[in-house]
């Protein structure tokens, strides 16, 4: 468990920042410019705070009451930075070496880093960079790890290279991830907590998607990044068909292409753009999934839009529409109805 | 007399020159660790009088040699403030010795020193410090094993420069400990001596082809080792 509260000022930003981090990926999402790298500095002992308390359970690395203060060097905490910062004047092999040689084997497989071993980091792709960034602060043997962006320098192949590696590494490290994006398909595959920061501030705090589905969020998040996570589990493989079955607390669901492995639980983040709702499911349709569904809640958007909070089953997802559509359909908390989702839109936003 | 006749290369020659290196590499190497420092602090600490120690380190560059030399012998001479202390409690004599030509020299290059050190620290990523003490490496390790061998190119430059510096120093060196022949006399006040007596000119030629191959060979070997070095680190 890391326990982090800030108080303080940098440059012309106020912070006042609060969460706790269990073991498992903590997502700090917000705009750019939010304050989440400084966050990040904070726990890493690179920026020093005028206020507050950071903790590794019974171990203390800041706390301004009492005055303590423990140096970088001495917090036990892999730091993957957004621009990877390997020592260009050493290899690939004396850059994982730094900080310690912990778990070597394993890691080199898991990360595939065998044949980068002797090189230079100049000759090294962006992905490749940030593979051996990550092994090189696991092997600190971190209590705590933190991830800035991680694959925000990188393009969308590189990226889908890297994010297996991350799931995997979350689930068996068993330390607590701080994981800082401002990319939604980032954060709903990874992540298994929440923290939504912004201007310095923490607007919410929790489980994934039961902040990502909060009405009070709604207005923080971008257009495309409003919506729900769902986790699912992969159940068939439709050759003939050309698509994958997913199977979640709620129903079943058929996106095109064939999606991971079965038996693998997959992250599904649903946009609440890509979900219609209708009465009673249109018998010739192009949309894939019609899951019968029951309205928790209608919130009012600035723009004029309505969210609609549904309940599939027992998760919770969104769904975007008009004020018109609303009215049309005589939407009232409590009704059964049918949510439709696009599969393409759902393959789609599949990391 | 040829500028061959063993005459000519006699001892007197030699020691001129021998002395010459060996003031201006003492001087250098004396001067290279408080350059380094001193690089490091004006690259990467921001404090109250920044401006007034950047401006002191530059002053041996701007003021007059002889205004250096003189404060030299003010401070370093045997009734100085320094140069009594040294002699009190170590016997040490700066002034009219050839220790005393050495840090003229050294304070004369200083400067450049500084100055090429300088915006070599600063042209290195402070994210890769910060990566290195999140690594777990103490501020030493940090500058050690990834400050200073980022810099090292700049180092070298620092120091051939140094030292071509400190081999051509005149003024101070003159003013602090004038030109003791076997004991102060470099190969600048040697040329200078030698212009005020008559038939001295292929002593003059000399020293002066010398001079030229010392600071044109300085330069070759240090663009050589600066571009292995790049090599060697393989960016």
């Amino acid at each position: 468990m890391l326990d982090v509260m800030i108080k303080g000022a940098l440059g012309q930003s106020q912070f006042d920042i609060k969460f706790t981090a269990k073991p498992g990926v903590t997502a700090l999402f917000g705009p750019s410019g939010a304050g989440k790298t400084t966050v990040a500095n904070a726990i890493a002992g690179l920026w020093r705070p005028a206020e507050g308390r950071i903790a590794f359970g019974a171990e203390v690395w800041f706390d301004s009451a009492l005055g303590v203060w423990v140096p970088p060097h001495k917090r036990k905490l892999g730091y993957v930075f957004q621009d990877a910062r390997l020592f260009p004047h050493l290899s690939v092999a004396q850059n994982l070496r730094y900080g310690g040689a912990h778990d070597w084997e394993r890691l080199i497989t898991l990360l595939d880093l065998t044949p980068l071993l002797d090189r230079k980091p100049a000759h090294l792709s962006g992905g490749q960079k940030q593979r051996v960034a990550l092994a090189r602060a696991l092997m600190r043997a971190p209590d705590v790890v933190v991830m800035d962006e991680p694959l925000a320098s990188l393009d969308a192949p590189r990226k889908a290279e890297i994010l297996p590696y991350l799931s995997r590494l979350r689930d068996i490290s068993g330390v607590p991830i701080i994981y800082i994006s401002h990319a939604m398909a980032e954060v709903a595959e990874l992540a298994t907590d929440l923290v939504l920061i912004d201007q310095g501030h923490v607007r919410d705090a929790g489980p994934l998607n039961a902040v990502l589905t909060n009405p009070a969020n709604l207005p923080l998040l971008g257009p495309r990044d409003r919506g729900a996570v769902l986790h699912a589990e992969v159940t068939k493989h439709d050759k003939t068909a050309g698509l994958t079955e997913l199977t979640f607390a709620g129903g079943t669901l058929r996106l095109p292409g064939q999606v991971g492995r079965l038996q693998q639980m997959l992250s599904l983040h649903i946009p609440a753009q890509d979900v219609i709702l209708a009465h009673d499911v249109p018998q010739a349709m192009s949309a894939l999934n019609a899951l019968p569904a029951r309205v928790v809640s209608l919130s009012q958007l600035q723009s004029g839009s309505v969210i609609v909070s549904l309940e599939v089953g027992e998760t919770q997802i969104l769904s975007q529409i008009t004020q018109h559509s609303a009215n049309a359909l005589k939407l009232d908390e409590g009704q059964s109805l049918f949510a439709i989702i696009k599969a393409t839109a759902m393959g789609a936003s599949r990391v | 007399m040829s500028l061959l006749s063993p005459e000519l290369w006699g001892p007197e020659l030699w020691g001129i020159v021998t002395l010459s290196l060996q003031v201006a590499l003492v001087g250098m190497l004396a001067a290279l660790p408080f350059a380094v420092a001193m690089g490091y602090v004006l690259a990467r600490k921001r404090f109250w009088g920044w401006h007034i120690v950047n401006g002191l380190v530059h002053l041996p560059l701007v003021m007059p040699p002889v205004i250096t030399g003189y404060l030299l012998l003010v401070l370093f001479g045997r009734q100085g403030v320094i140069g009594g202390a040294l002699y009190d409690v170590f016997g040490i004599t700066l002034a009219f010795r050839w220790t005393g030509a050495a840090l003229a020299a050294g304070i004369m290059a200083f400067p450049l020193m500084v100055r090429a050190i300088r915006l070599g620290i600063e042209a290195v990523d402070p994210g890769l410090e910060a990566a290195a003490a999140t690594l777990g490496a103490r501020p030493v390790r940090v500058f050690c094993t990834v400050t200073l061998p980022l810099v090292l190119p700049s180092l070298i430059a620092a120091a051939i420069l140094g030292f071509a510096k400190a081999l051509g120093e005149f003024g101070a060196t003159i003013t602090f400990v004038a030109a003791i022949p076997g004991e102060t006399q470099t190969i600048p006040s040697a040329i200078y001596a030698m212009l005020q007596v008559p038939d001295q000119e292929t002593g003059i030629t000399v020293l002066v082809v010398l001079s030229i191959v010392f600071a044109f060979g300085a330069l070759i070997v240090s663009e050589w080792l600066a571009m292995r070095v790049v090599k060697g680190q393989g960016r």
